[in-house]
């Protein structure tokens, strides 16, 4: 894809030839008998932010690092902004965070983020990007005493510097409070709207849900489910919720019983109910009675829709954080 | 929430300047080396005290010119100090901290991450020598002049020999095994290896240690070309350590 440095500073980019920003398909990775990625397909459109979702181990980071061509695929092909992940071509426009960040033990905070902007043609200003991600005062800072949040932040920095078109962010936000959390999420949604793809992992659903356009949810190696948040979250008339917290191990046959035809109850996980299709006030009304039969207080009742959560727990029958 | 003026982020990817960067990575690299004290105790303060124990102490054999035969002893182990045990140890906690990594995921070319590396060894051991030179040249070294070409190819020779040694042990092993096997082996060249004392055992010759401590003794000593015999040992040491350090070097 030709493109012209010149023209290129101070506009809206405009890809001249919309490709896909990451085209894998059909990528098996396998560490002697284990099979990390097993057949992945995917496609994130340009200027897109697309999250893989799932719990540790699913293989998202060794797609990710195939895609950076720090590991190679034994099976299947990989595009990044049309090109192979291999090709000495692509790095300059592509911004990489790794998983846990990186730097020499004894580099200064600043030191390391002008050394990386060194390797760019048109460094976004290291000095404004430090204060941005809250680094001003452990600019200074040798590396290695810098704690795992501003660490990963000096990391994320390192990724954005060199002004990339397409940005991997892997685990963007482990290690940070809440706080520097939400940085990242507001970075996230500047870069998509000044027309940066975004490819990020997390095993966080309200992350995958507050940033990205298409969520690719992979568990084992393999592709469990893709679509937008709202896709995958999609009501059904009778596809509502009632959840809430009581004491674990409640006998739930009764309240079944209480309930009109059609409805489900089931402890979710130890000590959080859920009841399942169509939710009206009669339900409620139901549930909290039982409860007060049982004598247990039930907390944070909600009704919702579906989240991305519970979408992994019946797509795979376990759970996202274990 | 913090917001960001629009068109704060559109891309405008490309790669820095190639002389840019080079100078960029190899700055760093001499930094930090410089600014770490266990590698200034390495490469400075122990060879500097040593030239200075080798000059004056007689009860310690070495031949004569006494001072010249020291400081081509001490320039061998400075060099070994700082390429070989220093970029065995910075490497193999640069490679814990995942700084190799994160070079290799910019627009740094690789080529150019080791070239970088390069350059700032070569720069700590120019100022190594500059400081164990001077000292030396006070304690009454006289330095034959026609030796100066010879002594500057052996150092950079030496550097880039040992260097890829340094990078074969600190690129495949856990930092702390680096660490105290850099250490250990440095003591035994010192001692043993033909460095710090003339050891008339055959096989020392082969070491690249006392190939160098002999090739520098010849150019620093007499001024004249060092033997093929030792430079031949030097060559075989690093071309055969720099081809397995490319297949075993691990990014982190």
């Amino acid at each position: 894809m030709p493109f012209s440095r010149r023209d290129r500073l101070g506009l809206p980019f405009v890809s001249p030839n919309p490709q896909p920003a990451v085209e894998v398909s059909g990528l098996v990775k396998r560490y002697g008998s284990k099979t990390a990625v097993d057949g992945l397909d995917l496609v994130q459109p340009p200027g897109t932010v697309l999250a893989l979702l799932g719990p540790n181990g699913a293989g998202k980071t060794t797609t990710v690092e195939i895609c950076e061509g720090f590991r190679s695929a034994d099976d299947g092909t990989v595009r990044v902004l049309g090109l192979s992940p291999s090709d000495e071509s692509l790095r300059p426009r592509i911004g990489v965070m790794p998983q846990g960040g990186g730097g020499y033990p004894g580099i200064r905070a600043e030191e390391m983020l002008n050394l990386v902007a060194a390797c760019a043609a048109h460094p976004l200003e290291p000095k404004w990007l430090i204060e941005v991600l809250g680094l001003a005062g452990a600019a200074r800072t040798p590396y290695k005493r810098l704690s795992g949040g501003q660490q990963q932040r000096l990391s994320l920095a390192c990724a954005l510097v060199g002004r990339p078109e397409l940005v991997f962010l892997d685990e963007p936000t482990a290690g940070m409070d809440p706080q520097a959390r939400r940085l990242v999420w507001d970075l996230v949604g500047a870069l998509k709207d000044d027309g940066v793809s975004v490819l990020l992992t997390t095993h966080l659903m309200d992350e995958a849900e507050a940033l990205a356009d298409n969520v690719v949810i992979i568990d084992e190696g393999r592709v469990v489910a893709q679509g937008s948040p709202s896709e995958l979250t999609a009501n059904r008339a009778d596809d509502q919720q009632l959840r809430f917290r009581a004491r674990p191990g409640l006998d739930t046959s009764l309240l079944s019983a209480a309930l009109p035809e059609g409805l489900k109850v089931r402890e979710a996980t130890r000590g959080t109910y859920v009841v399942e299709g169509l939710i009206d006030p009669q339900v409620v009304s139901t549930v909290t009675s039982w409860c007060a039969q049982q004598g247990v207080l039930a907390e944070e009742l909600t009704v919702a829709k579906r989240s991305l959560e519970d979408v992994f727990l019946e797509l795979t029958g376990r759970e996202l954080r274990s | 929430m913090t917001t960001f003026a629009p068109g704060t982020f559109t891309p405008a990817p490309g790669r820095g300047s190639l002389p840019k960067m080079l100078f960029a990575h190899a700055r760093t690299e001499a930094l930090l080396t410089l600014r770490n004290g266990e590698q200034i105790l390495l490469t400075v303060i122990i060879p500097l005290a040593l030239l200075v124990a080798l000059s004056l102490m007689s009860v310690i054999p070495m031949p004569e010119p006494r001072v010249g035969s020291a400081t081509a002893r001490i320039f061998a182990l400075a060099i070994i100090s700082s390429a070989f045990t220093g970029q065995a140890i910075a490497l193999g906690f640069d490679r814990r901290y995942g700084v190799l990594k994160r070079l290799a995921a910019s627009a740094l070319p690789r080529w150019l991450l080791v070239a970088g590396r390069v350059c700032g060894a070569l720069a700590v051991v120019a100022i190594q020598i500059l400081l164990l030179g001077i000292t030396a040249l006070i304690l009454g070294w006289r330095f034959p002049l026609s030796g100066l070409p010879w002594v500057i190819l052996l150092i950079i020779l030496g550097t880039l020999s040992f260097g890829a040694l340094g990078v074969l042990l600190g690129g495949a092993l856990r930092a702390e095994i680096v660490l105290a096997l850099a250490n250990i082996v440095w003591f035994v060249l010192l001692m043993v290896g033909g460095v710090a004392l003339s050891v008339p055992v055959g096989f020392v010759h082969l070491l690249p240690s006392a190939a160098l401590a002999q090739a520098l003794e010849t150019s620093v000593v007499y001024g004249t070309a060092p033997g093929v015999g030792p430079v031949a040992v030097l060559v075989a040491w690093g071309v055969v350590a720099g081809a397995l350090a490319t297949r075993t070097t691990k990014l982190t």
